[in-house]
């Protein structure tokens, strides 16, 4: 019986509203403008925060980075030239950082140093400018490399110093367009190094720009080597050419990966870790990069960001109740006879109370669903249009739909109220 | 209506029916001063008078829209004066059918659902309720115009959809508040026969106006003047109410 009654207060609702269609549909609009943008605001802002994480993921949460980085004072020095001309510059990490590391800090699972050198490579007349990453086998553990055809470096192949490469899919597909990569070698510098694997590209192009820092890690056109061979054939003075002149770095290594046993163990790592390493460095020539902390950092501003979005979202669907509030008060007013028949004929207070409640729901539910509809079309435009990532999450649907419907109960409430309070006697009268 | 033959003889019955508003600070006016009368089952009683005679402050009482500060007002038999607002819509719903001089239809409803208004508000199922409804339109002579909105219809069509309505939920009375007001005397004429008609078919009717011709139908009528009874003349002998 109640729920029959309801759906007949709903469809008088519909026929109400519909009876101004101009004006029920601009007063929605605030509500679906406001639904709207919660949607597209939070889609946006999830879609920039994946990718960022995704990245951050790809360096492993249970890893801490250790890099070389060139000492500022050295690097002003180079540059103005009052520096020791044709001196080879030292700094960076050396392997008796990486063995201290696995010597002295608890927790550590593994230490895999890496070199990262500058090089172009060829097949036949095909060059690539590529980064040569001189490491051990548990690279690929520790991580995540997932090989595409092939096998990843062994420890043999570290021990015999052999000439064997692992490409990324990018680099084959560029210097092998039609050959089989596995059949051929490619040539770094004056060696020849036979392709062993293939390994998935783990970033995309638009994401290293996102990602910052994080060059040298397994982005597309890598060339990963054994640690060992890198030692003997590119040598620890590694000298790099510019107009006229040259400048020679001498680099042990220019990246600890240090793996953890878990992400509690990385947490009191990273202190232990930046004293040891200060003990052993007069020059501030590395840093630390721990993924876990960017993450976190990441998602906190993450939620920072949310708050931002959904406060601005909040606003434009107060403002949007606001209208609400506003037009059926004005209706309430224009209708004041008709609320004095329906009480003439019977109608209690709650019934009136009902009617225009029932109303405000609709319109705020209707420009709700409308709202939900164009919210969840305006990511997939933006991403298209903008080329951001943009992820349309369950909850902001669903949050934002059930704001709009208790804006319509709030804001309706008091215009019904209003109704229902009229005196029927003058309500009658009213013209 | 099955309990009508326990209903008590008096189908409307005031005593020192009183209602004074208070405007601000000492400012009151009496609108009415002690009315006494009494309507029987199936009368016909017109009120006259002039504006501010108290008139419709009484029809007003009459239709529970409105409760009176003083006296009693006994409707079918219960005392209604002192009942509170959800009392008085349950009761206006099941025992009083308005007839209003400007028809007060509901715009955005066909003439179906304006007909189907009160039994809304009593809870029936309102399909259960359809066949009742195209009876009335018949009755009235709108049988095939049941889906015309109110601005479809002319001022003497709408104003019988109205009669339709106020018999839908069968009431006790029906109150008509200057019914042909806004009607040129020849529709004004057909929906007064139709009021007539209900009343020889029982109906009891309390009809307010202006006009003597009007009142001149009515069995008597009563003329107030400064918020009491002025003076009552009888046109004609009322119908014997049955023996109760």
């Amino acid at each position: 019986m109640l729920r029959l009654q309801l759906i007949a207060i709903i469809r008088l609702g519909i026929k109400s509203l519909m009876l101004h269609k101009l004006r029920s549909a601009l007063t929605m609009l605030g509500i679906i403008f406001g639904v709207c943008s919660v949607i597209a605001m939070l889609a946006i802002g999830e879609g920039a925060s994946y990718a960022a994480q995704e990245a951050i993921k790809k360096l492993g949460s249970n890893n801490i980075l250790i890099r070389s980085l060139k000492p500022p004072e050295a690097a002003r020095q180079q540059q103005g030239g009052g520096g020791p001309r044709g001196m080879s510059l030292k700094y960076g990490l050396t392997y008796a950082d990486g063995a201290r590391l696995q010597a002295t800090i608890p927790g550590v699972k593994r230490v895999v140093p890496s070199r990262i050198i500058r090089e172009n490579v060829r097949f036949g007349r095909t060059e690539v400018p590529c980064q040569v990453i001189g490491t051990l086998p548990f690279f690929a553990e520790v991580t995540g490399v997932e090989l595409v055809r092939g096998r990843f470096l062994s420890d043999l192949d570290e021990r015999h110093q052999n000439n064997i490469c692992v490409i990324t899919a990018g680099l084959a597909q560029r210097l092998f367009p039609t050959e089989d990569p596995l059949q051929h070698s490619v040539k770094v510098d004056a060696f020849y190094y036979r392709v062993v694997g293939i390994i998935r590209e783990t970033g995309k192009a638009e994401q290293r720009t996102q990602a910052g820092k994080m060059e040298g890690q397994p982005l597309d056109n890598n060339v990963y080597i054994p640690l060992s061979t890198s030692r003997t054939r590119f040598g620890e003075v590694l000298i790099r050419r510019t107009a006229g002149s040259f400048e020679a770095e001498e680099v042990q290594l220019h990246q600890i990966t240090v793996q953890m046993q878990d992400t509690a163990a990385v947490e009191t790592a990273d202190p232990q870790i930046k004293t040891l390493l200060r003990r052993f460095h007069d020059q501030n020539d590395y840093e630390l990069i721990v993924p876990l902390e960017l993450l976190r950092e990441a998602e906190a501003t993450k939620r920072r960001f949310n708050i931002v979005l959904g406060s601005i979202a909040a606003i434009s669907l107060l403002v949007g109740g606001i209208g609400i509030m506003n037009i059926m008060l004005a209706n309430v007013t224009e209708r004041t006879r008709e609320i004095g028949v329906r009480r003439a004929l019977g109608a209690k207070r709650r019934d009136i109370t009902l009617q225009f409640l029932v109303e405000t729901v609709v319109l705020s539910i209707g420009g709700g669903l409308i709202g939900v509809l164009v919210g969840m079309l305006t990511p997939v435009i933006v991403s298209m249009a903008t080329d951001m990532k943009t992820i349309v999450t369950l909850w902001s649907v669903l949050v934002a739909f059930g704001i709009s419907g208790a804006v319509g109960i709030v804001f309706g409430l008091y215009p019904a109220r209003a109704a229902a309070m009229l005196d029927p006697i003058e309500a009658l009268r009213h013209e | 209506m099955a309990s009508l033959a326990s209903q008590p003889e008096w189908m409307i019955r005031t005593v020192g029916l009183q209602k004074t508003y208070v405007l601000g600070g000492e400012n009151r006016v009496h609108a009415l001063r002690g009315v006494d009368m009494g309507v029987r089952r199936g009368d016909y009683m017109a009120i006259m008078g002039p504006s501010g005679s108290g008139k419709s402050t009484m029809l007003n009482l009459i239709g529970c829209l409105d409760r009176p500060t003083g006296g009693q007002y006994f409707l079918g038999g219960d005392d209604v004066s002192q009942m509170d607002d959800d009392a008085l819509s349950a009761i206006r719903g099941e025992r009083i059918g308005f007839i209003f001089q400007s028809y007060n239809l509901i715009p955005q409803l066909t003439v179906l659902e304006n007909i189907q208004v009160p039994l809304f508000y009593q809870g029936h199922d309102l399909r259960k309720t359809l066949n009742r409804c195209r009876e009335l339109a018949n009755l009235v002579g709108l049988g095939d115009r049941l889906d015309h909105r109110p601005n479809q219809l002319s001022g003497g069509q709408q104003q019988r959809v109205a009669i339709a309505r106020s018999l839908v939920n069968d009431p006790l009375i029906i109150l008509a508040d200057e019914p042909t007001g806004n009607l040129d005397s020849k529709t004004g004429a057909e929906v007064l026969d139709l009021i007539d008609r209900l009343n020889r078919e029982g109906k009891t009717i309390v009809l307010v106006t202006h006009d003597d011709k009007v009142a001149a139908r009515a069995y008597r009528v009563i003329h107030m003047k400064d918020g009491v009874i002025d003076r009552e003349v009888i046109n004609r002998p009322p119908p014997t109410p049955p023996a109760s």
